[in-house]
């Protein structure tokens, strides 16, 4: 009993020195709660659709930073993942009557297969080759899948597989508890020793080679991590759209996570998820002028970019909260004095 | 036998065609860093003004290649001036907003003229018949003006004073700025003189394809492709990197089961390939410095 009241009482202490106190945790709580409790107020299914494939996306998203953000290999070839992904839990349903909790972590692990196929050759390549190199390998999948009809439904795609859950509701618990889960566990990973040197390899690879780190295994280690996050994302989008598509490994939609990626702000994993969450009901709320809608959308990315081009979350967050010159800890910008050691903060 | 010379013609006509956009492309990469995504978005919009001028206003088709160039020039050197230049030393900025651009170009003429296809009509009517195979004498016109344009353009680069001015600015900014050249307006120059290329592009394509707002996306790729087969900022290798992978084209169009949907695939393939064996392409030159 002692036990339990001990770190309960330890956990509001944390809640009320560390979350409580800066905007930006409190804005992430808030999400998270709201995200929770929402079908309590809406089980609107059009609501619930949008914000399933909203958490779908966004995964999709933050694993593009886990490994273009972090380690500077920027790959406009992410729908290659995701499409893997897509198709390989839609084959093994199909085939193999292997249920959702079993084909997406398999669509997954293809994923993670085709991240090491495209990373190989990729370590030979920098910058610009990289990119461009990488932007052709989904076109050479979705070549194949064309050219193979017969196996992979050609331009219809896979289609009847079985229903992520059976009601709509358990869909968008499925969809935001993996989405949540799963970002958490991004930023967690790029919070950790890994992160940093993936940090380091953006900033200089040749100095992390000479401090002894093996740069190929880390390379490789983030291609194929982000491989298994988006090849997540892919077969959680298959199972909800019960059918796999060639749209899955679309050009464009393999510059769309590019642009809710960079638009949200790169290196910080809740700038992309952010980005989503802004964005992709923003397209939808725009069908209202369905003529105008991408123009729209692209003039408003386009504005916010000219004005914040470090991506709107750092933005946003650099207006609501202040670094203490001296301790390097955050606080909100109504502080004068820094709250943990009481320096002057202007 | 004509069966080769059908591939020999697709070819060589795909191959300036990548050539050309290749080209542009690789100028403004080279000078500038900057990756545009709307480039071949520009040779769209000329194909489409060439629509306007040659269709709807009933004009000779030279006015309105002349038209097409000069409005897709100025619109580039704007876009450049007011959408990129201000984000310039933020990359990925820079990269979304040229996709967005793409975009906006895009839907702006899906608006304008609606999905449907639209074609243009040849400046030649006939053809003439080599070994027993129609050769269409536009067919023939659009690589005499391809090779033309190229030519000139070679002249322009290599023995003007612009032209070294591009080269140097292209080889190393800082050293080019340090020489007394006014990188900003080299850029821009450049920016336009790239954009003015896919505009000629556009031009001279249209009669042979069809005219869609989504006709951006697929020349864009290819010309990806052979930028970085023949090895970034460098102008020779766009040239024979583009006429590689047009051949390839051809020929997996022609002979390959099926290839009409492999034709991408295995160029793109190829350009893998190559780069396995030559990380910077066929005549890149090595970044290693710029760490």
């Amino acid at each position: 009993m002692d036990f339990i009241l001990f770190h309960l009482k330890r956990l509001l202490t944390i809640v009320r020195n560390e979350v409580l106190v800066l905007p930006s945790r409190v804005a992430v709580i808030v999400f998270v709660l709201v995200m929770l409790l929402l079908p309590l107020v809406s089980r609107d299914p059009y609501l619930l659709r949008i914000l399933v494939l909203t958490s779908i996306f966004a995964i999709f998203a933050a694993s593009w930073d886990l490994l273009s953000g972090y380690t500077g290999q920027l790959n406009f070839g992410h729908a290659l993942f995701f499409g893997v992904g897509a198709y390989g839990a839609a084959m093994l349903n199909l085939h193999a009557q292997i249920p959702p909790w079993g084909s997406i972590p398999l669509g997954a692990a293809a994923a993670v297969v085709a991240g090491l196929i495209v990373g190989i050759p990729s370590l030979r390549l920098r910058g610009t080759y990289l990119s461009l190199t990488t932007l052709a390998f989904p076109i050479v999948l979705m070549g194949l899948v064309f050219a193979f009809a017969d196996f992979t439904g050609g331009e219809l795609g896979v289609s009847g597989i079985t229903r992520l859950a059976t009601t709509r509701v358990g869909d968008y618990y499925v969809a935001v508890l993996l989405m949540l889960g799963l970002c958490f566990l991004m930023w967690k990973i790029t919070d950790s020793n890994t992160g940093i040197i993936f940090h380091a390899i953006r900033e200089d690879e040749i100095a992390v080679r000479a401090a002894g780190i093996n740069t190929t295994r880390y390379k490789l280690l983030a291609f194929s991590l982000s491989g298994f996050f988006a090849g997540i994302a892919g077969g959680l989008y298959a199972h909800f759209m019960r059918i796999a598509g060639p749209s899955t490994l679309e050009v464009s939609l393999s510059f769309t996570v590019v642009i809710w990626a960079i638009f949200g702000g790169v290196v910080t994993i809740y700038g992309p998820v952010g980005a989503v969450f802004v964005l992709f009901p923003l397209l939808e709320v725009l069908r209202i002028v369905q003529d105008y809608r991408t123009l729209l959308f692209a003039g408003v990315v386009l504005v916010i970019l000219l004005y914040m081009p470090d991506g709107l979350f750092p933005w946003l967050r650099e207006k609501i909260e202040k670094e203490c010159p001296r301790c390097k800890v955050r606080n909100i910008a109504t502080r004068h004095t820094c709250r943990i050691c009481t320096a002057s903060l202007d | 036998m004509g069966l080769l010379i059908d591939i020999i013609m697709s070819g060589l006509i795909n191959g300036s065609i990548l050539a050309l956009l290749a080209i542009g492309f690789s100028l403004i990469f080279g000078v500038a860093r900057i990756i545009n995504f709307a480039h071949t978005a520009f040779y769209m919009v000329a194909a489409y003004c060439i629509y306007v001028v040659t269709q709807q206003m009933g004009l000779h088709a030279v006015w309105g290649m002349i038209a097409a160039v000069l409005l897709v020039t100025l619109l580039g050197m704007i876009t450049y001036k007011f959408l990129i230049n201000p984000i310039r030393e933020h990359e990925g900025a820079v990269l979304i907003a040229t996709i967005a651009l793409a975009m906006i170009l895009q839907e702006v003429m899906s608006l304008i003229f609606t999905g449907t296809y639209l074609s243009v009509p040849a400046l030649i009517e006939g053809y003439a018949v080599i070994l027993s195979v129609k050769v269409f004498y536009q067919q023939l016109l659009s690589f005499g003006a391809a090779l033309l344009i190229l030519a000139a353009l070679y002249f322009f680069l290599m023995k003007t004073k612009i032209g070294l001015a591009i080269r140097s600015t292209a080889q190393d900014r800082e050293v080019a700025n340090l020489m007394g050249i006014n990188e900003a307006r080299v850029a821009m120059l450049t920016m336009g003189l790239s954009v003015g290329l896919a505009g000629f592009t556009g031009a001279v394509v249209v009669p042979l394809t069809v005219l869609e707002p989504g006709m951006w996306m697929g020349p864009l790729i290819m010309m990806m492709a052979v930028v970085v087969l023949g090895g970034l900022g460098s102008l020779k290798g766009s040239f024979i990197g583009a006429y590689i992978l047009g051949f390839t084209e051809a020929l997996v169009v022609f002979l390959a089961p099926m290839g009409a949907f492999l034709k991408g695939p295995v160029a793109l393939c190829i350009m893998i390939l190559v780069l396995l064996m030559r990380p910077e392409g066929l005549f890149g030159v090595s970044f290693e410095e710029e760490r």
